[in-house]
Formats: C-alpha cells, sequence, structure tokens
C-alpha cells in the first residue's frame, strides 16, 4: 500500500468510528475557504493527507488527483503540459487543495465562457456517511451510467460526505491573450457584453468596477488581435483577472460586508447601497454594503438570482435561503447519504 | 456459433419481479376510472390497438403493452396524474419522442405511460440573455432552427435531434457529435423544472450561473426519469461559429487513426467535433450516401474545426501536418460548404447505413480512454469472431466514445441473443479498461446487468439512497437505471462461471 493509500484508509476508519458513535464532524482542509457558510460544531478532521496526482495523460485531457493535493501543485503540473483547469478556481490562500477547490464549488472569471468547476468533473472517490468509499462517474469524458453523484458533490460544502479523490477534465491553455480597458458607463458595458455575446468573439472575461470595462481575449492569435483591434481601448495587464479572482483588489478592502450576488448576466444595475464590482461578464457581483440581508436577497431573487454573504458572522445564513420544497429534498438526500448528519452538519444551511 | 453461450442461463431484459423487486398490485379499471374523474379533458389510451404504438422506444426488439397511455396537454394534468400515481402506487413511466436507445421508456404492464411529447411550444427566445426556455417536449432541432434568426444555437445535437425532445434530452444527459468541445446536455442547461412523484413543483438550477444549495441541475440531469418529471427546460444559446472546416483523413491502419486523435489534442487543439469510422462503417455509408469515403481505407477521421476565421485557417494547418506525420494516407480538406455537408451526411446516417447492409443491427455506446482504443477494436474483432457476428465502428474518437454496431438478423433463431450476449462482452470490455457501459444512451433497462460490472454494491447503495432522497417507493420508471443488489448477485452468479472473470488478463481499475 502507498502513502496515499494508507492516508485515505486512515480517513475511512476516523469516518468509520464517527459513524459508530455519532459524532459530528468538521472537515479541514488548509483552511482557506472556511470563512464561507456556517460554523461547524464537530471535531475536525484533516483531509489533506492522501496527496499527489494519480494519473494525468495530457492527451486524454483528463488528471486524476487526490484531494489533498495542493492547487498550487495540480495547476502547475498541468501548465508544465500546457493546459490548464478551464474553471479558474480561486485559492484565497497558499494552501488551498484540491478537495477544497471541489467541496466550494468556487470558479473565477473564465467561468461564463467555459464553464464552472461540476462542468469539468469526471469522476470522483467519496468516502460516505454510510461508511463506505465509494467511486462515482470515472475518467472519461462522457458516462451516463448510475446518478452523476460526482457533480453533485461539487459545492456540496462537504455536506454529503468526505472527497479523496477527482478526475477532471482539463484543456490546453489559449495561444494567444489579451486585456482591455475600455472607459464606459455598466448600463452601457451590460449591453455591449449583451451585443457581443451573440457574436462569435473570444471573450474570455469580463467585468466592470462603475467607471471602466475590463476584457481578456483568448484563442487563436487571428481572432484575439482582430477582436482587440476592433474593441479598441488601452491594454491591461493580464495579473488584474488574478486580483480579481482572489479579492485582492483596492475594491474589496472597503470594511462593509461583502456580497456575492448571482444574477443573471444582462440584469440592469441592481438599486441596493454600497459599491458593486460586476464580474462574469455581468453574472458575479459583488457588493459591499452595510444594507440588511432581507433587502440584499430580496433585490437578488426579485431579478432570477441569488445573494451570499461572504463576510463571516453577519447573518446566520450566508447562503441564500431554500425555498421549502427544495429544502425538503436536500434534507432527504443528506438523510439518505450521511443518515447520521456527521459530514459538515449546519455548514451550508441551519437545518441539516 | 458456439453451443457454450447458449448454456449461460440468459436474464430476461424485461421487468422481473423476482430480481428487480415486487410492484404494487394495480387495478387497471379503478384506476382509468380515477383519472377520468379527476381529469375529464385528459386523454388516455387504454384500448390494445391505441396502446400498441408505445409498447417500445428505440431499442425496439423490446416490447411491453403499458397498462394505460396518457398525454397531458397542461403541467397541472401532469401534476394531478403524479398525485394520483403517488396516492394509488401506481408506477409511471416518463416517455418523450420515444428515440432512446437503452429502453428507458420501455412501459410496464402494471403502469402508466406518461407521455410528455405534447408539450411541444417554445416559451421564449431570449437573445440579449442567451437562452431558450421550453416546454419539455419540444423537439432538440427546433430550438436551434427557433434561435437562428438571432445568430444563436443550441449546441447539444444527438444524431436523433429532428425527433429526440429537450425533457428525453435532459434525462439522458445527451450528447452529440460536438460533444468534447461544447459539452453534453448538462453543460448547456440553466434551469429545469420539475414534478416529483408528489407532484411538487421543484426548480432545479436558476437563471443566473448558479443556484443555491446542492447542485440538484447536476444530479437530475441524465437520472433518466427516475426522479422526477421535467417540464420546463431553459437552456443556453451560444453563438453561431464563424466558419467551420472539415478535414477528413485516410489511415490504413486503425491504431495510426488512433494515434493521430491523440496528437491533434497534444498539439493543443480541441477540434468541434472529431469521429472515426472504420472500413466495414465507411464501406456502408459511402455505398448509401455517396460522400466521397476512400472505402479501400481501414479508418477514417473527420476533424471539424470551428470558430473565428483566422483561427479556423491557422488549426487546419496544423491539424493537417499533425495527420501527415501521424501516417494518414490522404488528408482532403472539404473545397465547401456542399462537401463538408457530404463529409457529415456519411457519419451522420452510418447507423442507416449498417442498417442496409444487415436486417438488423443493435448499437452499443460504451466509452473509453482515447489510449485503449486499438486494444478495445481488437478486443471486439476478437469477440465478433468469436461469436460469428460482423461489428462496424463508428466512434467520437474526440471524446472516447464509441458506438459498435453489431449486424445481425433477427429472423435467425439465437442471433438476437448471442448478438446481446456479445454486446454485453464489449462493455465489459470498455469497463476492464478503466471506461464506462454509457457514455450517452444511458442504462435503461438494456444495460441493467452491465451496471453490476461497472460498480459494486457500495456504489449500487449509494445510488439507491439518492433515488429513494426523491422517489422512496420506487413508483418512478421502475428497474430501470440503477439494478436491484439482487440482480447484481444473480447476475455475478452466471456470469463468473467457470470461476473466471471476463477479461482476466487486463488490470482492474
Ligand atoms: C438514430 C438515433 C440516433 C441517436 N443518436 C444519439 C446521439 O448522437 N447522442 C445521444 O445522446 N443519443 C442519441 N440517440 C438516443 C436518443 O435519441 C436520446 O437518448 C434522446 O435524448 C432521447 O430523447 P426522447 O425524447 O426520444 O426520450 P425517450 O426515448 O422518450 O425517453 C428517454 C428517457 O427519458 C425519460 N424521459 C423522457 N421525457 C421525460 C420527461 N419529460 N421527464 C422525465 N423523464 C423523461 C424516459 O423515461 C426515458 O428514461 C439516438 C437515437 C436514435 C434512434
Amino acid at each position: 500500500m502507498t502513502a496515499a493509500d494508507e492516508a485515505t484508509e486512515l480517513l475511512l476508519a476516523q469516518v468509520r468510528a464517527a459513524l459508530a458513535d455519532g459524532r459530528p464532524l468538521r472537515i479541514e482542509g488548509s483552511g482557506s475557504k472556511a470563512f464561507l457558510g456556517r460554523p461547524v460544531e464537530g471535531e475536525p478532521l484533516d483531509a489533506r493527507a492522501p496527496r499527489g496526482i494519480v494519473r494525468y495523460d495530457p492527451t486524454e485531457l483528463v488528471v486524476t488527483v487526490r484531494a489533498g493535493t495542493p492547487l498550487a501543485e495540480l495547476e502547475a503540473a498541468l501548465d508544465a503540459a500546457g493546459q490548464m483547469l478551464p474553471f479558474e478556481p480561486p485559492h484565497f490562500g497558499p494552501g488551498a487543495t484540491v478537495g477544497g477547490m471541489i467541496a466550494t464549488g468556487l470558479s473565477g472569471p473564465r467561468r461564463p465562457w467555459s464553464g464552472a468547476v461540476r462542468d469539468f468533473v469526471l469522476g470522483c472517490r467519496v468516502i460516505t456517511g454510510l461508511g463506505t468509499h465509494v467511486r462515482f462517474g470515472g475518467e472519461v469524458m462522457k458516462n451516463v451510467a448510475g446518478y452523476d453523484v460526482s457533480r453533485l458533490m461539487a459545492g456540496s460544502f462537504g455536506c454529503l460526505g468526505l472527497i479523496t479523490e477527482v478526475s477532471l477534465k482539463v484543456l490546453p491553455k489559449p495561444r494567444a491573450r489579451r486585456s482591455l480597458l475600455l472607459e464606459m458607463s455598466l448600463p452601457q458595458a451590460l449591453a455591449r457584453l449583451a451585443e457581443w455575446g451573440r457574436q462569435p468573439l473570444p471573450i474570455s472575461a469580463a467585468s466592470h468596477d462603475g467607471r471602466y470595462l475590463r476584457l481578456r481575449l483568448e484563442g487563436g492569435e487571428g481572432s484575439v488581435s482582430a477582436a482587440a483591434a476592433r474593441f479598441g481601448g488601452e491594454p491591461l495587464d493580464d495579473g488584474y483577472w488574478e486580483a480579481l479572482r482572489e479579492l485582492r483588489l483596492p475594491f474589496f478592502l472597503d470594511p462593509r460586508p461583502l456580497w456575492r450576488l448571482s444574477l443573471p448576466p444582462n440584469t440592469p444595475p441592481l438599486e441596493l447601497p454600497g459599491e458593486q464590482l460586476v464580474d462574469w461578464g455581468g453574472a458575479q457581483r459583488w457588493l459591499k454594503t452595510e444594507a440588511d440581508a432581507e433587502n440584499v436577497r430580496a433585490a437578488a431573487a426579485a431579478v432570477g438570482g441569488h445573494a451570499v454573504c461572504w463576510t463571516p458572522g453577519r447573518t446566520d445564513s450566508p447562503f441564500h435561503p431554500l425555498t421549502p420544497v427544495a429544502l425538503r429534498y436536500h434534507r432527504q438526500l443528506k438523510a439518505r447519504l450521511d443518515p447520521r448528519g456527521i459530514f459538515n452538519p449546519g455548514r451550508m444551511y441551519a437545518q441539516f | 456459433m458456439q453451443a457454450s453461450h447458449l448454456d449461460e442461463p440468459r436474464m430476461n431484459i424485461l421487468y422481473d419481479e423476482r430480481l428487480d423487486g415486487p410492484l404494487p398490485p394495480v387495478d387497471k379499471a379503478a384506476v382509468l376510472a380515477e383519472l377520468r374523474a379527476r381529469l375529464p379533458e385528459l386523454e388516455v389510451l387504454h384500448e390494445p390497438e391505441a396502446l400498441k404504438p408505445y409498447e417500445c422506444d428505440g431499442l425496439s426488439a423490446y416490447r411491453v403493452t403499458p397498462m394505460l397511455v396518457v398525454l397531458p396537454r397542461r403541467v397541472e394534468e401532469v401534476q394531478e396524474i403524479l398525485r394520483l400515481c403517488h396516492e394509488r402506487r401506481v408506477p409511471v413511466v416518463a416517455r418523450g419522442a420515444g428515440t432512446g436507445l437503452s429502453g428507458g421508456a420501455l412501459p410496464l404492464e402494471r403502469g402508466i405511460l406518461l407521455v410528455m411529447s405534447r408539450f411541444n411550444r417554445i416559451l421564449e427566445i431570449n437573445p440579449e440573455g442567451r437562452y431558450a426556455r421550453v416546454q419539455p417536449g419540444v423537439r432538440n432541432l427546433a430550438i436551434s432552427q427557433a434561435a437562428a434568426p438571432y445568430g444563436l444555437y443550441y449546441a447539444p445535437d444527438p444524431s436523433s435531434q429532428i425527433a429526440c425532445t429537450i425533457g428525453g434530452n435532459v434525462a439522458e444527459n445527451a450528447g452529440g457529435v460536438h460533444c468534447l468541445k461544447y459539452g453534453l446536455t448538462v453543460h448547456n442547461l440553466l434551469k429545469v423544472e420539475i414534478l416529483t412523484i408528489e407532484g411538487e413543483r421543484l426548480v432545479l438550477g436558476a437563471d443566473a450561473l448558479d443556484a443555491p444549495g446542492f447542485d440538484l441541475l447536476a444530479l437530475f440531469t441524465g437520472s433518466e426519469g427516475m426522479l422526477g418529471v421535467v417540464t420546463e427546460v431553459t437552456v443556453k444559446l451560444l453563438p453561431k461559429p464563424e466558419v467551420a472546416r472539415v478535414l477528413m483523413a485516410s489511415f490504413d491502419d486503425v491504431e495510426k487513426a488512433g494515434r493521430a486523435v491523440a496528437d491533434i489534442i497534444a498539439a493543443g487543439i480541441v477540434p468541434g467535433g472529431l469521429e472515426m469510422m472504420d472500413n466495414l462503417s465507411i464501406r456502408a455509408a459511402e455505398d448509401f450516401i455517396h460522400a466521397g469515403y476512400p472505402v479501400e481505407a481501414e479508418a477514417i477521421l473527420l476533424c471539424e474545426l470551428d470558430g473565428v476565421e483566422s483561427d479556423v485557417e491557422d488549426d487546419c494547418r496544423r491539424v493537417e501536418a499533425v495527420l501527415k506525420q501521424a501516417g494518414a494516407t490522404e488528408v482532403r480538406l472539404a473545397r465547401d460548404e456542399a462537401e463538408r455537408a457530404r463529409f457529415w451526411a456519411g457519419r451522420k446516417n452510418a447507423f442507416p447505413a449498417v442498417g442496409r447492409i444487415s436486417p438488423d443491427y443493435y448499437c452499443m455506446d460504451g466509452t473509453i480512454p482515447r489510449r485503449e482504443l486499438a486494444r478495445v477494436l481488437a478486443g471486439i474483432a476478437r469477440l465478433g469472431a468469436e461469436y460469428g457476428l460482423r461489428v462496424a465502428n463508428v466512434f467520437h474518437a474526440g471524446d472516447g466514445n464509441m458506438h459498435p454496431l453489431i449486424l445481425y438478423d433477427a429472423n435467425k433463431p439465437g442471433e438476437l441473443e448471442r448478438t446481446e450476449e456479445l454486446g454485453g462482452k464489449i462493455l465489459e470490455l470498455c469497463v476492464a479498461v478503466g471506461g464506462t457501459i454509457t457514455g450517452e444512451h444511458g442504462v435503461g433497462r438494456e444495460k441493467i446487468n452491465q451496471m453490476c460490472v461497472q460498480f459494486g454494491p457500495d456504489e449500487l447503495t449509494a445510488f439507491h439512497a439518492v433515488k429513494a432522497a426523491f422517489d422512496p417507493e420506487g413508483l418512478l420508471n421502475p428497474g430501470k437505471n440503477i439494478p436491484t443488489l439482487h440482480r447484481c448477485a444473480e447476475f455475478g452468479r452466471m456470469h463468473v462461471h467457470r470461476g473466471q472473470l471476463p477479461f482476466p488478463e487486463l488490470e482492474r481499475f
């Protein structure tokens, strides 16, 4: 048995012991995203020991990696082969792990064009609340055998089981890249983005800070330079997108609570007090505000979106409350897959 | 033909209460009377002649006459039907266009077949938001047609797209020839509204790019009518690529063609479509469509590159160089749209083309890691010889999804049975090399036994747990998708005969 296998066996034993006495567990990686969601009352379980890349064949466009692997290590391996995780996951800390990336399901600026974490999950191994270590999905692009539990794990915040390994689709890095800065108002930018979205343009990121629209173009050399010539504007350092992804721009220093609004992309600017920074071409909007949680949520819900409070301790339900029917099916799913309720109870919602 | 294969006891594909679990007793007359009382306007079919067209889906070798067929037109009717079924414990099987190839919509003698094809209205095409909101019975191609005036289209394009419904696509997570670049159904959905078996309305996903809570939209996609009934679908629309070009490369060796696929990917290119056909399918297609295929080639690759013109020109040059380097005997770039359409017509009509050279054919749907292609094709050839049956191979080479077509004659006694057995062996070979028994057609009833090869009891137990969270009494599409542990135990007992696993020489994943 390899060290990684032993580490996984040890985790399985710890989960089984917790199951036996019904002890709740708080699954921990590096803690880079621990601020999200609700605090968990439970015994800490460090999930970082099983680590390392299991298989990576660039010509298959698939990598299989253990969940404890530092995200930076995975990205370096892909980079060396000229490939990438297209969804640009945020790290929020030097130790960010692959498991945490899957469990939180967060994606960076390329998300509207490339897809989210869940879109690239092909398979995973999970320690379940039934005390078993199982494998869902696989290492192939197309696989519809059984329910798609692997994608369900993305963004489930460890509430449905402990992820030990994941297989991801990866893509070649674009050959050309260029970033631009264009001065225009937000309504103007949203109108332009809606219009550009109907044309085959190589846009791969779009953000607006109230004054400037920032665009990233990625693709072949020809399409990128043609689009850059067409858009005009000032050149922008590509580093901007990483700072945006990591929430390191000056905007985020504002001491007011931070909210993430997930909205239909072409929603007109929302009337909410505070400052807004628009990402994802309008589909993700960061809001710094002192407004009540109810008001923020109501404004997002009214246009078909939802709101998440990114600043801990401001509301009892940082995640947008579920409808009663949705809540019921969430609880039933949790009860069936984690009948003793040991995995991260309450991390997403107080009710499960 | 080898007698030994027929000595093995066979497990019937039709619902078997001993293996699939008891079904509740149902009183047809009482259910019919209650449906009529509660929904006087609902169209209900109950006479044997009227039920006949619904006794099978695209897997037409298997037929069951449903107890009743209902054809609702309003969501409220579907809701009431489900409530009634839940109260009276009547199994329900949803059906779209019935083009499914795995028996997912195969009816039950003691169940209601809920036909959703009357829900065929496109509710909204929103060019600014780049989405379409449609009823579940809308045909896949109709969405792209409605979006075309805005320069937009719906990307997933199963070969059955003129007939299959979007509800069926969601239920099967349908694919097509452009999946490697544009994804499957799951990648192109924003929101799906469903009714649960209790008749409760549940919205999965959102108009935004994500929704609060678990990703139930991802879980539901591909769930084969087991978790709920789709009543509305919002799909993403994409701008039409500026240009698309197709290269056709001929190879004198299948293995070289397989390597060429890997080389294209290694060159950092993600083609819009990348398809492979072997000699038997090339000949069949050429004979039928006159696509201009090289009938002497052992394999052809069709590589479509799409996007902005300058990038596509660039990629065409690169791919051509890669193909020649990989040993292609000829590389042809379709000169114009007409030739491009002809190249594709051959591939898209490969199934009917094979249908012309054989009285019947059986379409398989395994996916493998591409590096295993040569080994798997050799294995298929060996198995075909062993069973005395010809196999034509068409292959979504870009994403490793194979469609071996087994040629047989249902009128010859025992040939269908041998075909099924050979099909099962091919799927087991896919699993043995690290692949899966179904890439896009679903498990349905057809691959219910092979699920026992791909998954162990712990995985199956977790799948049953998912099902129970939505439908604890198992009234939605019983017997499909996930086998009972009892069925797998039986299958294992018969299968691991003479103490041998299939393909003992291969490493297990
Ligand atoms: C010639 C041919 C070529 C094909 N090519 C492809 C291909 O390239 N790619 C591919 O992926 N598939 C292909 N298929 C298979 C098939 O077309 C797809 O699986 C399709 O998605 C089925 O849609 P349908 O409307 O016919 O569904 P049906 O066959 O009626 O049903 C399929 C499943 O969906 C469920 N279902 C249907 N409607 C609903 C609903 N409203 N709510 C809940 N469950 C529902 C049914 O219960 C059943 O389990 C092909 C089939 C044929 C005959």
